[in-house]
């Protein structure tokens, strides 16, 4: 075990790369995920690491390039935000599937237009889709850990798949808090060494990736993808079980925060979870029994146990961090309707848009969620089922 | 290793790393141009491919016509997705843990070069990572159907920039992508063509055996978008030389060298004639666009031809 330091939420997705002994990290500077290039190259030219980094002209090529370092055949690493995101889309498909192990740190951050540059989740939430698994942090440590354990994830040999590791752009990638690394050789030995599969750079036994495949073979590989992304939950289980041993801390598919004999709960992800736990606990001192759970893995979505976790309950808000124009409800409100759908009993549930573009989330705002569950659990009519909150008129 | 000599004899012993069976259609010079490349090479090669007619053509579902590992990831990024397997290339090598010697090679047609891969090529290149990039030209997109591109001739009939009473063909010259390659300052860039096929696979040979970037801009005719003959491909290339429409020379650490003078410089009319994407240049109201596009050749060989003669050196 290791003392606690002072680090940014940045300084801690960069240590974990550096722990993690990536062989290439390709990537572009954008704000809020800049410093983790910034500290990671100052590791490579101070012999840190034995990492080559290609500092590529796009985000599109710096995921082109993971792509390619990825099939020639090692580890690979990377960090993006928002805009950056939005170019990689495209490659962010041919990462999954071809199968490709790589883990991307992603600060995030809101999309143009009007340009912001503060959190919200917009950029991830944008690339939900596109077949990569997602985790999501609430704190910079819970970001460094996420980090260490993606590699074990991405590269089990059931799954080889690419993770993103989501953590809220400036509210924990800057801010400086308590962060407890985990020591060298222990990393080390939890990551392990990367084992090849297919690698382009095998000269005896040449591969070719990237094929055509037309309407007598795609929806086979894209029912190979699904399937394979069902297998990701144990392993994230499995992977954190290990975790466990070495860190002394539990990490499960979401956090269950005084849910299991709440009335009404709160679903909200990353750092706005922590504020809200905050809020549950002056509820609960009022005896008023409200809970909240905080998705972890996103992608894939653990539909069932989510749904098991909130059944119970009789009113429950969703907090979104970024919306779905058009549709009815902001996307972590569809996936946990969707869960609950199957469920004989479920609670009344309502969704609010909050913290858009780097607008605070403030406690009250929280309180005010809790006070309208409250009324709704007593039988009150449900007022709006989406509104955007925190917000002027 | 000795390299086999370039004589069709010794060449036809060696083992094709471009196989036959893929679906490039009949009389296409892009595989032409291809298998003169794979054959020239004499070290382990890993290819990348953007998308385009020759990616989409040579490795469908479980069949492949890559004997060398390939790879194609999207349209734009060839120069970027090989630059990545070639970075961890000098990773795994630098910690021991992958021995041999392997060259890096990424073939592109005109569209996925000149046009939309231009940013990431731009890149790889100043970036400086050891690969050589081959853009076959076939001056247009023809993979999606003959679309103009940036690299299509000035006055060609394009199905977007087509024929019409309003429009008399494309009415922008060619971006001269080989001399924006050579503007990056890298050690070796070069102009190919298939029917110069000794020229093309000693050009291929030297930028292999050269540390860095290397771009070689290779012309491929394509007798659907040009409206030709099938089996034209050869000759209308030597015609594209002849007529100095794509002079072979080569730029190695800044100094031009035309590498085959033509004989006698032929009008450019002997290239575009046979071609139907040009037939509407020689209707009567059209003359000063076939005046106009022999200009343009005219002055860039002449220009290619002076710096030839004053030779300015960039890197030792």
């Amino acid at each position: 075990m290791t003392k606690m330091v002072a680090a940014t939420g940045n300084e801690a997705i960069a240590n974990a790369m550096r722990l993690a002994k990536v062989d290439v990290c390709s990537a572009y500077p954008i704000t809020p995920a800049t410093e983790i290039m910034q500290r990671f190259t100052s590791f490579a030219a101070n012999g840190k690491v034995q990492t080559e980094v290609l500092l590529a002209e796009s985000e599109h090529s710096a995921m082109s390039g993971c792509i390619g370092a990825s099939a020639a055949g090692g580890r690979v690493a990377t960090a993006t935000s928002s805009q950056g995101l939005a170019l990689m889309w495209e490659m962010l498909l041919v990462a999954s599937g071809q199968r490709l192990p790589i883990v991307m740190a992603v600060c995030n951050r809101a999309l143009a237009a009007p340009t912001n540059i503060g959190c919200d989740h917009s950029d991830s939430m944008g690339t939900r889709d596109c077949g990569w698994i997602q985790l999501y942090s609430e704190t910079g440590q819970e970001a460094f850990d996420n980090m260490l354990m993606a590699f074990r994830i991405a590269e089990n040999m059931d799954i080889r798949m690419p993770v993103m590791v989501c953590q809220d752009g400036f509210i924990t990638s800057h801010s400086i808090a308590n962060v407890q690394w985990v020591e060298e050789n222990a990393a080390a030995t939890f990551v392990g060494d990367y084992r090849q599969s297919n690698p382009l750079l095998d000269l005896k036994r040449p591969v070719s990736y990237g094929q055509l495949a037309l309407s007598d073979l795609y929806m086979e590989y894209r029912k190979a993808h699904d399937h394979t992304m069902s297998l990701v939950p144990q392993v994230v289980r499995e992977v954190a079980a290990e975790f466990k041993e070495i860190s002394g801390r539990s990490y499960d598919l979401f956090e269950s925060y005084r849910l299991d004999d709440a009335e009404i709960g709160i679903v909200v992800m990353s750092s706005a979870a922590g504020t809200t736990k905050d809020i549950i606990d002056r509820y609960r001192d009022k005896g008023i029994k409200a809970g909240l759970l905080k998705p972890r893995l996103y992608r894939p979505f653990p539909y069932e146990d989510v749904a098991q976790a909130l059944k119970h309950l009789k009113a429950l808000a969703v907090l979104d961090r970024a919306d779905s124009f058009g549709a009815s409800f902001g996307p972590l409100f569809l996936d946990i309707a969707g869960a609950l759908s199957a469920c004989n009993e479920r609670p009344i549930m309502i969704n609010k848009i909050f913290g858009l573009g780097g607008r605070d989330y403030m406690p009250e705002q929280g309180e005010h969620v809790l006070d309208e569950l409250i009324q709704i659990a007593k039988g009150a009519p449900v007022k709006a089922a989406k509104e955007y909150i925190g917000v002027r008129g | 290793m000795m390299a086999t000599p370039l004589n069709l004899k010794e060449l036809s012993k060696q083992e094709e790393l471009f196989a036959p069976g893929h679906r490039m259609c009949a009389g296409c010079g892009a595989p032409i141009v291809v298998k003169m490349v794979m054959m020239a090479a004499q070290h382990p090669v890993v290819v990348a491919n953007a998308t385009g007619c020759l990616e989409v053509s040579t490795c469908i579902a479980e069949n492949t016509s890559w004997k060398a590992p390939w790879i194609h990831t999207a349209f734009e990024n060839a120069a970027a997705t090989l630059a990545g397997a070639e970075t961890m290339y000098r990773s795994l090598r630098k910690q021991g843990k992958l021995e041999g010697d392997i060259k890096f090679i990424a073939f592109g047609g005109d569209g996925g070069t000149a046009d939309i891969g231009l940013q990431s090529l731009s890149g790889a290149m100043e970036r400086g990572h050891d690969m050589t990039y081959i853009c076959y030209d076939n001056g247009a997109y023809m993979n999606t159907g003959i679309q103009r591109s940036s690299a299509t001739p000035f006055g060609a009939d394009t199905t977007t920039c087509p024929v019409g009473s309003q429009n008399p063909g494309k009415l922008q010259h060619r971006k001269d992508l080989t001399r924006i390659m050579a503007a990056h300052g890298i050690p070796y860039v070069a102009q190919a063509s298939p029917s110069h096929w000794q020229d093309l696979m000693t050009k291929v040979r030297k930028a292999l055996d050269i540390k860095g970037p290397k771009f070689i801009n290779i012309i491929a005719p394509c007798n659907r978008g040009w409206r030709t003959e099938m089996d034209d491909a050869i000759k209308l290339s030597r015609l594209a030389v002849e007529t100095c429409y794509w002079p072979l020379f080569e730029i190695e650490n800044g100094v031009t060298r035309i590498t085959t003078m033509p004989r006698e410089k032929k009008p450019l009319t002997d290239f575009m004639k046979p071609q139907g994407r040009f037939k509407h240049l020689f209707q009567p109201g059209n003359e000063w666009m076939l005046a106009a596009a022999q200009e343009h050749v005219d002055a860039c060989w002449e220009r290619l031809q002076k710096e030839q003669a004053s030779p300015i050196r960039h890197r030792g």
